[in-house]
């Protein structure tokens, strides 16, 4: 972890309770988690009690108390993919990797999630590795795709 | 940049980038929307490039690097100006042939080009597509014209004389009242007049008033904000200016979710640009107009998309609604009459100041005006983004846009609105494109995501689908919404399972008359719509799953298919 990275971006906000949601996601995306010891310094910094804080981390998925693996898995379970057959998608990546979506591998390699929309529903059905995307996979395909992520 | 100061410069201005250009002047737009860059089209701007530099044609060819242009199955898409050539699936590899043959020679490479999978006909021109050639694209049809990250563009297009009308040829009344009468009506789902809006929060006795962006775009299946966001980030901005101007509010908000990288990236750039000229900030083009714009950045859970919850993520806290026995457009963010308008209502507010209500009002149906993007997916040939004039037929998009139904299968409904719309069966599919009828029919429009579903979907998992998605989305906050919403997805889920029982059909009603009826705010309430919709329409396969313990469809993988 990060510690003056995360200061950094604590700090830029310091007292505006209302940047909240904004100091989470950026140190989550930044740190992959979010530990308790930075939740404390968020709460005193940006003055919202811990409660608060524990609230906004616990409500959205996004967020998380453990490290996220390196590479986070999206597929995509939108209206279109599902259609397409994002299931079938979903169920290949989780016997390939063998984690299920919100889970995190034991070497905190890879994460999986499913997501609503990814917006590109022509490619379905979709999924992202690492922030890239993938369309229309086949088994084969997505084996080859995970195999990349070392 | 130097700063705009009256709209005399703005004019002088614009004149200035129309003298520099040539308008036979090859320019390649590449379209880097999100379907596109999922298929590669960075790689292929790359290759452009270098391609150009390669050849010493740096001075006599552009590329533009655009939003969507809304053609999304067949990208990555390639327009070529000045003849408005369209390639379609262009690779890197295409890349030396597209400019040595097309750029210089101006010959059309024949396997890039439009064919109509039916005659086999080529098409050229995008004016001969019939994907584009039977839409209305007034809000659209410009991403292919701009650089969203170039303001220049856009003013260029006479971006931002909408705005200079309003400051200094009307009065804020006049403005509002164009908008009223142009009967401009809310686009994110309610349907609900944006005038209306903008008058109760200008006559709510407040000193501070605020105007925001709704870009949340939670539905999934919906990605035409996103397209005209990020292609066209200016149209949007213009419009809420204009918008702030009539309400009486010097603070906005921009509100975009997270997971779209490009959305940020393209609507800072659009502010921090239009801040330099003078056309955001203290004195707007000399009028004495102030107004701010911040971009709120969030996590695109569904509920958030609602008003008040979105108020409330705004202020830093959990995106809850509250009942609206006040509206928020008297007290909204920190109690402040707030006006939240979807993106595509801020778009239209634009084109009403520069061609007036009379002309807008001319578009469309008798209580639907003007045109309306459509996010055409699932099990159609043509996936993509739509704008089309209020009124139009659903069989039009379907078929003449859409291309029709993939593998030679057949129609069997049409999904309107998402987890908290209504589908139409292939009966109705006649019926026009318009706030009210859709209503009607149990399939309120929503922001404009028309699912299209071919005869292999089983309605009654589509129902079980949308609420399986809804139970993960809502927020938990009132009862009837959250045990309503899980007990129904429950029944569901036995049913399509083979473990209907008698009675349950009942049940679901009941479920859903207490979750419609009680539920605090528009998630909870309109979560039983799409089990309504499909029990109106296809009773049948609710008992056919439940007595006969089978799938029509075949597509419930528990059910004996016979």
């Amino acid at each position: 972890m990060d510690s003056d990275r995360i200061d950094q971006i604590i700090n830029k906000h310091q007292g505006q309770a209302r940047s909240l949601i904004q100091v989470l996601l950026e140190i989550q995306s930044e740190n992959r988690w979010l530990p308790r010891e930075v939740l404390e310094k968020v709460s005193e910094k940006l003055e919202v009690p811990l409660s608060r804080v524990l609230r906004i981390v616990t409500f959205y998925k996004t967020f998380s108390f453990t490290p996220k693996g390196h590479y986070e898995i999206d597929v995509c379970t939108g209206t279109a993919c599902h259609l397409r057959g994002a299931q079938r998608v979903l169920d290949t990546v989780q016997d390939l990797t063998g984690i299920k979506p919100g889970e995190t591998d034991l070497d905190s390699k890879l994460s999986l999630e499913t997501v609503n929309c990814l917006g590109c529903c022509g490619l379905g059905p979709v999924m992202e590795i690492g922030g890239k995307t993938h369309s229309k996979m086949s088994p084969a395909e997505i084996a080859d795709a995970l195999k990349k992520c070392e | 940049m130097a700063r705009v100061n009256s709209p005399a410069e703005l004019d002088r201005l614009r004149k200035g980038f129309l003298s520099k250009r040539d308008p036979d002047k090859p320019c390649i737009a590449i379209c880097a929307g999100i379907g596109c860059l999922g298929l590669g089209s960075d790689r292929l701007i790359g290759a452009l490039e270098e391609e150009i530099k390669k050849q010493f044609l740096e001075a006599k060819v552009d590329i533009r690097v655009t939003g969507c242009h809304g053609f999304c199955e067949k990208g990555p898409l390639v327009v070529i100006y000045p003849e408005e050539i369209c390639y379609f699936g262009v690779t890197p590899e295409d890349v030396p042939e597209i400019i040595s043959q097309t750029v210089v020679e101006k010959k059309v490479i024949d396997r890039l080009v439009y064919t109509d999978p039916n005659t086999g006909e080529k098409a050229v021109h995008q004016s001969e597509i019939p994907f584009y050639r039977n839409q209305t694209r007034l809000l659209i049809g410009n991403n292919t014209r701009i650089n969203p990250k170039r303001i220049d563009d856009y003013l260029a297009i006479g971006g931002y004389s909408a705005l200079a009308k309003a400051l200094f040829e009307m009065s804020a009344e006049q403005v509002l009242g164009e908008i009223k009468k142009a009967n401009l009506r809310g686009r994110g789902g309610g349907g609900f007049s944006a005038g209306s809006k903008w008058e109760t929060a200008r006559n709510a006795p407040a000193e501070e008033k605020y105007v925001i962006v709704n870009g949340h775009e939670g539905e999934p299946g919906a990605f035409m904000d996103r397209a005209l966001l990020t292609g066209n980030p200016h149209e949007v901005l213009e419009g809420l200016i204009i918008g702030a101007y009539a309400v009486g509010s010097h603070q906005g908000f921009i509100y975009i979710r997270h997971d779209t990288p490009q959305l940020r990236e393209n609507m800072e750039v659009a502010l921090a640009q239009a801040e330099e000229y003078g056309l955001l900030g203290e004195n707007i083009l000399g009028s004495g107009f102030n107004f701010n714009v911040e971009v709120h950045l969030d996590i695109g859970i569904f509920v958030s998309g609602e008003s008040s919850a979105l108020m409330r993520s705004i202020e830093g806290k959990a995106p809850e609604p509250r009942p609206k026995y006040i509206r928020t457009s008297v007290s909204g963010i920190w109690e402040k009459p707030s006006v939240l308008n979807n993106v595509e209502t801020w778009a239209n507010v634009p084109q009403i100041i520069s061609k007036g209500s009379a002309w807008y009002s001319g578009i469309g149906t008798e209580r639907s005006k003007g045109t309306k993007l459509i996010s055409l997916s699932g099990n159609i040939c043509n996936t993509g983004v739509v704008e089309v004039p209020m009124g139009t037929s659903l069989r039009e998009i379907v078929y003449d846009m859409g291309g029709g139904i993939p593998d030679g299968k057949k129609l069997k409904a049409v999904h309107f609105g998402g987890p908290m719309g209504g589908s139409i069966p292939e009966s109705l599919i006649d019926t026009p494109l318009d706030f009210d009828a859709l209503t009607k029919l149990g399939a309120p429009m929503g922001a404009g995501g028309m699912l299209v579903m071919d005869e292999d979907t089983c309605m009654v998992d589509v129902a079980r689908y949308f609420l399986d998605f809804l139970a993960g989305e809502s927020c938990g906050k009132c009862v009837p919404c959250r045990e309503g919403i899980r007990q129904m997805l429950k029944i569901l889920t036995n049913i399509t399972e083979g473990k209907g029982r008698e009675g349950d059909i009942q049940l679901l009603e009941e479920l859903a008359e207490v979750a419609g009826g009680a539920s605090l705010c528009a998630l909870g309430r309109s979560a039983p719509n799409p089990f309504l919709s499909t029990l109106r329409y296809f009773r049948d396969e609710y008992e056919a799953h439940i007595t006969g313990k089978r799938c029509p469809a075949l597509s419930c993988k528990e059910q004996a298919h016979t």
